[in-house]
């Protein structure tokens, strides 16, 4: 039952990113990426890590792409319209790099698949949000505040770039 | 139960996918997205190796990721809106004031 599970949802998420990849419309890319995280949220729930499950659908399909979807809607970018009517070089040498780049990654994998581990016991227990929360402010006090720097630093970056003028002060 | 080997299997593919969508598209937004799916690929590869070593540390890594992801988009759009406003388009082709 997980197997198929697993494979629907796997199909689902290289489905949604291919259709992501070559969809000329950008407000459908935004869309299929959203399924995209919605479906590896789904695997993230076969592994038994269900806090990071619901922070995906939160933070990535809930927040990051609405920022997405409202800067597309902003710009109102039109479609790529000469995305494949040509035969482009560039696009069969992307291809062979990136084949390549995947024929390296498996190469390496099936190299070490004997040491790779299995399935722990306590798999059911990692995942929770209490025991999330439970290493999260104890181990990890300082980086999650740290994190709270990083953020208030990107916003403040964020309004500095997309400001329309800077005003200047003249002694500098 | 799935072995681990499907789901490290499953990152390499999207994240290949996510080098194709870089290279041949010339969307800055869409590259961006593409950039967001390596991203996840790799995030699935922690989450997998952290289920089946059971161990929590993996998954508090892929917490720290989202955060910086979350900044990241941030500023990245910034960045593509006031490319945007200079040069009226957010094709890459052209955008060329730096090239030789």
């Amino acid at each position: 039952m997980i197997v198929y599970l697993f494979i629907l949802l796997a199909v689902l998420a290289v489905g949604s990113a291919l259709a992501m990849v070559i969809n000329k419309n950008v407000v459908n890319s935004a869309l299929f990426l959203v399924l995209n995280m919605v479906s590896l949220a789904g695997i993230f729930l076969i592994l038994n890590a269900q806090f990071l499950a619901v922070i995906q659908v939160l933070v990535y399909a809930g927040a990051i792409m609405v920022l997405f979807l409202f800067v597309v809607m902003l710009l109102n970018v039109g479609d790529e319209e000469k995305l494949f009517d040509k035969f482009r070089v560039k696009y069969f040498l992307a291809f062979f790099l990136a084949v390549g780049v995947m024929g390296q990654i498996f190469y390496s994998l099936a190299g070490v698949t004997d040491m790779l581990p299995a399935i722990s016991e306590n798999m059911a227990a990692i995942g929770t949000v209490e025991a999330a929360g439970d290493v999260l402010y104890t181990k990890y006090l300082l980086p999650f505040e740290l994190t709270a720097i990083l953020l208030t630093a990107a916003v403040v970056g964020a309004l500095m770039i997309a400001q329309h003028k800077i005003k200047r002060t003249e002694n500098i | 139960m799935v072995g681990i080997d499907w789901f490290l299997g499953l990152s390499a593919i999207m994240f290949t996918i996510g080098i194709i969508g870089v290279l041949i598209r010339r969307n800055a937004i869409v590259i961006f997205m593409c950039v967001e799916l390596m991203l996840n690929a790799v995030n699935l590869s922690l989450v997998s190796f952290a289920s089946h070593h059971g161990n929590i540390d993996g998954q508090i890594l892929v917490f720290f990721a989202l955060a910086v992801a979350a900044a990241e988009a941030v500023v990245g759009l910034a960045i593509i809106i006031a490319i945007f406003r200079n040069n009226l388009s957010v094709d890459v082709s052209k955008i060329n004031l730096l090239r030789w």
